[in-house]
């Protein structure tokens, strides 16, 4: 019932918002059924464990054999967590931003959050299907009304971008359908699909490019920096703390163990592929004067580490996956929340414009220092366990025989980030006060609040992940063990 | 059989209400009411109530599939009638007339539907398109309409010439006009059966516009006057592929791998054509006309693939394509300006019309929640399941693709972009059947069952 409750929650506010007639009641409105779906995910994690209360399957178009089937695993729990914490994060710390026909605004980002929990509980294929193209069309609406200035071209390029990905990803979806044994769109349905290794072969880049261009990997990344950097704040933190989430989910559930012989066969090249693309977003991030656009190129390194991990196949890295999911989220939001603040206090966000920050707001510095060093990967930080899980899985791998590079080339990345988020920490908030800083603004409540349980998150985690990886491990030890090829090779 | 007769006498009864009532209220409400009458009757023919029992010598033979596509038909006619019978009477005076040939052309689809001989099929795709000839010119004073109604009436004689040619030679080859028979006796493989059959494939594709022969679509569709290229561009559009299918999975389903591969050609060439071209057109009404042709090429998927699944799909697929076009057609009708720019900043204009038009737009793209997708996706199955050519799927998504950039071209100057807004006059009705039609769009987008069933119980 719960994962129900997750995707009616939300859906029902959404809907609900379009006829809000008085535009001041719709905040705390949103609020109040974000701040719900958070209290009935918390339960699911905590109180209603049980399966009665974590799954829920009922017939929907009998004729294609499909089903209404939805569940919570260890996986779906952190990334609806993920999913039912961003959102009031989101809604407190922009607060005071006023928009334009804001009951609007509200009641897509309550859709947009319907669609996502759907995505990530979603046991069906034609579900998940479904799911996957309902969060992107608020996600279409809400960045060409509300963006910038280049908006409405740059979010045609998302939208076709992740359009072209999902619809080839259909057609993988209906090719297993036809090879499983009773015609039957089931996750376990699909994972018992007998696929011959050819086939296997050309399915799973069909429904990689869809998981691709969503997280991104390069080179299909190239709609993400123009997006994050042209959305409404808003609208980008959940694009970037949850929605990339969707990909590599999708990555995990759907394709790893469906494909498991050319996961292993085309494993090397795409973790090339992703390694490449860390190294590539780095340096880019290095030279970026854009603080948007910086967090959004960090964002693509960030990511390609976890695809790499992905491909490693080994427990550590695949709960490092699943454990950085989150981490990557909450810290990337909090980035968010300051960079909204400093383009809404001082009219820019070029870096070369600001210094001497810290000065004058050192709540702010504080703040950001701890949130930009989780994202580096600072031990006692969350970002160091999830990022040492990982590296620890690629170094382990036995599936590939590149472990070393792949472990070395992604080390020096890590170093890169250090560069580009230490760099941009000392210029923006150390250094003379110019002119521009030297009025001085300090965080507003709601901001602190915000980022008080960012902060809370990183230390949590970074102190006690045992929490995280009890959630995760039954999840990723089944993966694993669907996805071994070496069952197919002894005789 | 029950529709059949009554559509028949209704066109009768309008023609003669044209000169014998005054009120135009009184003839649309009569059209309405007769047409409300015939979808009643056909429900009640599929639940085996018939009124006429007439003997066809097998030549009209009314099963499920038949009957549920008229279903759809009258249905979708019905809230055409409701959404654009009011715009009829700014084409021109003869507004009885209008209506009469609008049910004749149903009696042509209900026997097109339905036929079981070559000859009452030829019969059903004439008595649709000699109407169709002259509701195209009936905008009399204006060049366009006239050109358009010459052109489509030169084109569709040439193809019925065809046709006709085609009906012919299968007659010299099998001795019988009949579809059903004509697989047991004679030689179904003589050069003579080929030609003929390659003679009808031609034809049908000309009038279900699939290309390479769908270079009048274009021309007839913006020459003719709005409220009716809505009709043209739908109802009948989808009654030829339903009489398309109908022959080839009677009359020639069991040589299915001697024209596979020449539908899948076809098939790849329309939806190539219709889509790229559409990218380039600067008016909305010329756009629809080119996405008529795209979703053609996905309708033909269905008869490339001739199994159970693809006559499915193309029921649901008939009816999410009718309903959303006729959906946007109603309200182009009510704008002044059709290029892109007059639909400028139209939401703040008229809310509620740029919503439900976001929504049938949404549906003709294939956006899950909506019966286009659905429909869609039953198409790609069928096709996917024949095991065969999967580049014509892969290719048919990709420019399913194509599409989002035109159909979406309109949602953006609807929402995103600034300007003044036709202003449009909406009558409440009118609103009501919107959200109607928006309504049922979405229904059958979560639940296809809802009509697919009717095919089986």
């Amino acid at each position: 019932m719960i994962p129900v409750l997750l995707i009616v929650i939300p859906l029902f506010g959404g809907l609900a918002s379009f006829f809000l007639k008085n535009e001041k009641a719709v905040r705390p409105w949103a609020l109040f059924f974000s701040f719900s779906t958070l209290a009935f995910s918390i339960l699911g994690l905590t109180i209603l464990k049980n399966n009665s209360w974590l799954q829920y399957q009922v017939s929907w178009i009998s004729n294609l054999n499909t089903s209404f089937s939805v569940k919570l695993d260890g996986m779906g729990q952190i990334l609806c967590l993920l999913n039912a914490v961003a959102y009031p994060l989101v809604f407190i710390s922009t607060w005071k931003t006023n928009y334009k026909k804001a009951n609007n605004f509200f009641a897509l980002m309550l859709l947009m959050q319907a669609g996502l929990m759907g995505v990530f509980v979603a046991m069906d294929a034609l579900l998940f299907y479904f799911f996957w193209e309902l969060a992107l069309i608020p996600a279409y609406f809400l960045c060409s009304q509300w963006g910038g200035e280049r908006r409405i071209a740059v979010t045609f390029k998302f939208f076709i971008y992740t359009f072209t990905g999902s619809i080839l990803m259909l057609v993988a979806i209906i090719y297993i359908y036809l090879q499983t044994s009773n015609h039957s769109f089931d996750i376990s349905a699909f994972y018992n699909a007998t696929i011959n290794d050819k086939s296997q072969g050309w399915l799973f880049w069909l429904m990689f490019v869809a998981f691709a261009i969503k997280m991104p990997i390069w080179p299909l990344h190239t709609w993400q920096p123009d997006t994050y950097e042209q959305s409404p704040t808003a609208v980008t933190m959940i694009l970037s703390g949850v929605m990339v989430k969707m990909g590599v989910l999708g990555m995990i559930r759907w394709l790893m163990p469906v494909f498991p012989l050319a996961f292993y066969q085309w494993g090397d090249r795409v973790t090339w592929l992703s390694i490449i693309g860390m190294v590539y977003a780095s340096l880019i991030a290095i030279r970026q004067n854009d603080l948007k656009r910086l967090v959004a190129y960090s964002s693509i390194a960030h990511i390609g580490l976890m695809c790499a991990a992905l491909f490693a196949e080994t427990q550590s890295g695949m709960q490092g996956v699943m454990i950085q999911m989150f981490n990557h989220g909450i810290n990337i939001i909090g980035l968010w929340i300051i960079i909204e603040f400093i383009e809404r206090e001082f009219g820019t966000r070029k870096i070369s414009d600001l210094g001497g920050l810290a000065q004058q707001s050192p709540a702010m510095a504080f703040l950001l220092v701890v949130v930009a060093l989780a994202n580096i990967g600072l031990p006692l930080t969350n970002g160091f366990i999830g990022e040492f899980l990982m590296f620890n899985g690629i170094f382990a791998s036995t599936v590939t025989k590149f472990y070393l590079p792949f472990t070395a080339v992604a080390g020096i990345t890590i170093i890169f980030a250090a560069v580009y988020m230490l760099n941009m920490i000392r210029k923006v908030f150390y250094g003379e006060t110019n002119s521009l800083a030297a009025a001085g603004y300090s965080l507003r409540v709601n901001e602190k609040m915000a980022l008080a349980i960012i902060v809370v998150f990183v230390f949590v985690i970074g102190l006690y992940p045992k929490i995280f990886l009890n959630i995760t491990q039954e999840t990723s030890e089944f993966i694993l063990q669907k996805v071994d090829v070496s069952k197919f090779f002894k005789r | 059989m029950n529709a059949l007769l009554l559509t028949a006498v209704l066109g009768v009864v309008m023609m003669f209400s044209s000169f014998l009532l005054s009120k135009k209220s009184i003839i649309r409400n009569l059209a309405i009411l007769g047409l409300a009458s015939v979808l009643v009757v056909n429900i009640l023919e599929m639940s085996g109530i018939i009124f006429f029992k007439i003997d066809t010598k097998g030549m009209i033979f009314f099963d499920r599939f038949a009957l549920l596509f008229n279903t759809i038909v009258f249905a979708s006619t019905l809230i055409y009638f409701l959404l654009s019978s009011r715009d009829m009477e700014k084409v021109g005076t003869n507004y009885g007339e209008y209506f009469a040939l609008i049910f004749f052309i149903l009696c042509g689809i209900t026997l097109s539907s339905s036929f079981r001989s070559l000859l009452i099929l030829f019969l059903g795709i004439e008595i649709i398109s000699i109407p169709l000839y002259i509701l195209t010119g009936s905008d009399k004073k204006n060049l366009k309409s006239n050109e358009a109604s010459l052109k489509y009436f030169l084109l569709g004689a040439f193809s019925t010439g065809l046709m006709l040619m085609g009906i012919a030679l299968i007659y010299g080859s099998t001795g019988t006009f009949s579809t059903v028979d004509a697989t047991t006796s004679g030689s179904p493989t003589s050069a003579l059966f080929i030609a003929g059959m390659l003679l009808l494939m031609f034809s049908m594709a000309f009038k279900v516009s699939a290309a390479p022969f769908h270079f009048w679509t274009p021309d007839v569709y913006d020459g003719a006057p709005t409220v009716f290229t809505s009709f043209m561009a739908t109802i009948v559009k989808v009654a030829a592929f339903i009489a398309f299918i109908r022959l080839f999975s009677d009359e020639f389903g069991n040589i299915q791998p001697r024209w596979q591969l020449l539908i899948a050609l076809i098939t790849a060439v329309t939806l190539f054509i219709g889509n790229i071209t559409a990218v380039f057109q600067q008016s909305v009404k010329r756009m629809l006309a080119y996405s008529s042709i795209s979703q053609a090429g996905f309708m033909m998927m269905a008869i490339y693939a001739m199994n159970a699944d693809a006559k499915e799909g193309l029921l649901l697929y008939s009816a999410a394509y009718c309903l959303a076009t006729i959906g946007i057609f109603a309200v182009l009708i009510k704008l002044k300006d059709y290029s892109f720019e007059g639909f400028n900043a139209f939401s703040k204009q008229q809310p509620l019309l740029a919503a439900t038009t976001t929504i049938f737009l949404l549906s003709l793209a294939g956006i899950p929640l909506t019966a286009g997708f659905l429909s869609k996706f039953y198409m790609l199955r069928a096709a996917a399941m024949t095991g065969k050519y999967l580049w014509l799927v892969i290719f048919a998504v990709l420019m399913a693709v194509v599409s989002i950039y035109y159909y979406f071209r309109v949602i953006q100057a609807m929402y995103f972009k600034e300007g003044n807004g036709q202003t449009v006059e909406a009558s409440i009705g009118f609103k009501w059947s919107l959200i109607l039609l928006a309504a049922i769009i979405i229904i059958l987008g979560i639940f296809p069952n809802l009509l697919i069933y009717w095919l089986y119980f």
